[in-house]
């Protein structure tokens, strides 16, 4: 990742990024009320395959790569939030 | 040997939703074609299957789901299995798989990077996504997989679900075909190799005929052990009593134009159901309205069936649907089912123009009752794929 290629991202704030997977989720089927920061992708049945996808949004927009060990480890919105604004 | 019955059917297809629709329809004279193509035009995936369940499909498992719950139901298992999850197995063929999400994955790698490309591409796109989701729905860990030989997928599938409940593999299986085929890149390859109608017009024997109208569509059978089927007070729609498969080895997507191939698997067919030519009453032919299968297919049935192939009447679901490559041999012996209830020889729509030697009984235009004198009608089902694979099913009426 460039210097440059970071700058077109979006700044990986905590409202941007949990904006942006309460606008990501909801394509994958999970019902927009739902969607908390505490509330576990278990829950939402979000699963291996949904976050493969959602990586790949996030990617998109803030340019932070969720490796499969990342994604192995968070179990919530919050924690998915959390990490991606640590990583960015 | 264990003896094989349908107590389920369920379809999607280009008449509509249902088994019995199809069936209705066609003897009703209506045909499923609009500009030169069959799509399903009343199926809307959302109507059906949740957004998550319709995401998680390509367009041919969407169609397999719908025709799978329909089947399901129709054989009362939807309250409770009757069977252990481990004992039922699901095969479900398709010719293609998941074009569409194949297309939109290359798409999204040409024009916005590998690392745009689709997560699900996969999944959704491998030619044994229908079979491993129906498995998954309905909670079935018997023996599952797809089978893939073009336009004989479907009587592949069959042939082989009824060898597993006959071998005591399985004591029920879920089985059928899906297609959903009716992309660009389909619609431009098939046409490149002159294999569909210029006329857009499916008219299987007629002399007019000039290609295949792709269609698409699923077709989902539920078929049980005989004696357990009734020992849970099922109702028996038909039976499988008999499979025949070979190969031409001959050409890609060319008939042996002797029809030696296809006539070995109608005598491979009726050896396995142990019957002779003069018990046939109806003939579900392959008939796809291109000039080179309708030929051979006719010259394979007269040297299979000898003098008792002018007397069968022979007709082609395709000329009510048009070709739905690997969903075809399953909707349409789920069509011949309802033709051997029903004691009819359904239609080949459209057909007017007599070819010479095409010379059998086609059925023209209207149905054709089946004098069977309080027998229990039995026909023959055939599916043909390209690359020379033929599959014959034998089924008998309750």
């Amino acid at each position: 990742m460039t210097t440059q290629e970071i700058d077109e991202n979006m700044a990986a704030s905590p409202e941007a990024v949990e904006k942006c997977v309460r606008e990501a989720l909801p394509q994958f089927g999970v019902e927009p009320e739902d969607i908390t920061r505490d509330a576990t992708f278990e829950d939402l049945d979000v699963d291996s395959l949904d976050l493969a996808e959602l990586s790949q949004v996030i990617e998109e927009e803030f340019g932070v790569a969720l490796k499969g060990e990342d994604v192995a480890k968070i179990k919530t919105v919050g924690e998915a939030v959390d990490l991606v604004v640590s990583r960015s | 040997m264990r003896k094989v019955v349908v107590t389920g059917v369920g379809a999607v297809h280009p008449l509509g939703l249902g088994a019995r629709l199809l069936f209705d329809r066609w003897m009703a004279g209506e045909v499923g074609i609009q500009g030169g193509e069959a799509p399903c035009s009343d199926f809307e995936p959302t109507t059906h299957l949740s957004k998550k369940e319709a995401r998680r499909a390509d367009r041919f498992t969407q169609l397999a789901m719908v025709a799978g719950d329909e089947a399901i139901a129709s054989a009362g298992w939807d309250d409770e299995q009757p069977y252990d999850p481990a004992r039922v197995g699901t095969v479900v063929g398709t010719g293609i798989g998941g074009l569409a999400t194949m297309e939109h994955g290359q798409t999204m790698l040409l024009q916005a990077g590998p690392e745009k490309v689709p997560p699900l591409s996969v999944p959704l796109m491998m030619g044994n996504a229908a079979s491993g989701v129906l498995a998954m729905r309905y909670g079935f860990r018997g023996p599952s997989f797809g089978t893939v030989s073009a336009c004989a997928a479907a009587g592949h599938a069959i042939g082989t679900a009824m060898r597993m409940i006959q071998y005591g593999e399985a004591d029920a299986v879920l089985t059928g075909g899906a297609e959903a085929a009716l992309t660009p890149l389909s619609i431009a390859a098939f046409a490149a190799l002159d294999a569909t109608s210029d006329s857009g017009i499916s008219r299987p024997f007629d002399a007019r005929r000039d290609g295949f109208v792709m269609g698409e569509g699923a077709g989902i059978l539920i078929l049980e052990e005989e004696e357990a089927a009734k020992a849970r007070g099922a109702t028996i729609l038909g039976r499988f009593i008999g499979y025949g498969t070979t190969s031409d080895a001959h050409h890609l997507t060319a008939p042996e134009v002797e029809g030696r191939g296809a006539a070995a698997a109608i005598t491979v067919a009726l050896g396995d159901a142990g019957i002779e030519p003069s018990q046939i009453d109806y003939i579900n032919a392959h008939g796809t309205s291109t000039p080179l299968n309708d030929r051979a297919e006719t010259v394979a049935l007269k040297r299979a069936l000898g003098d008792d192939a002018k007397r069968i009447p022979v007709s082609s679901t395709k000329s009510a649907i048009g070709h739905l490559l690997g969903a075809a041999g399953a909707v349409e012996a789920i069509a011949t089912l309802y033709a051997l209830q029903e004691r009819v020889a359904p239609p080949t729509l459209g057909y007017e123009q007599a070819e010479e030697d095409l010379d059998l009984d086609y059925v023209p235009q209207k149905p054709k009752p089946l004098n069977v004198n309080g027998r229990k009608p039995i026909a023959l089902s055939n599916s043909f794929g390209f690359g020379g694979h033929n599959a014959v099913l034998v089924m008998e009426g309750t």
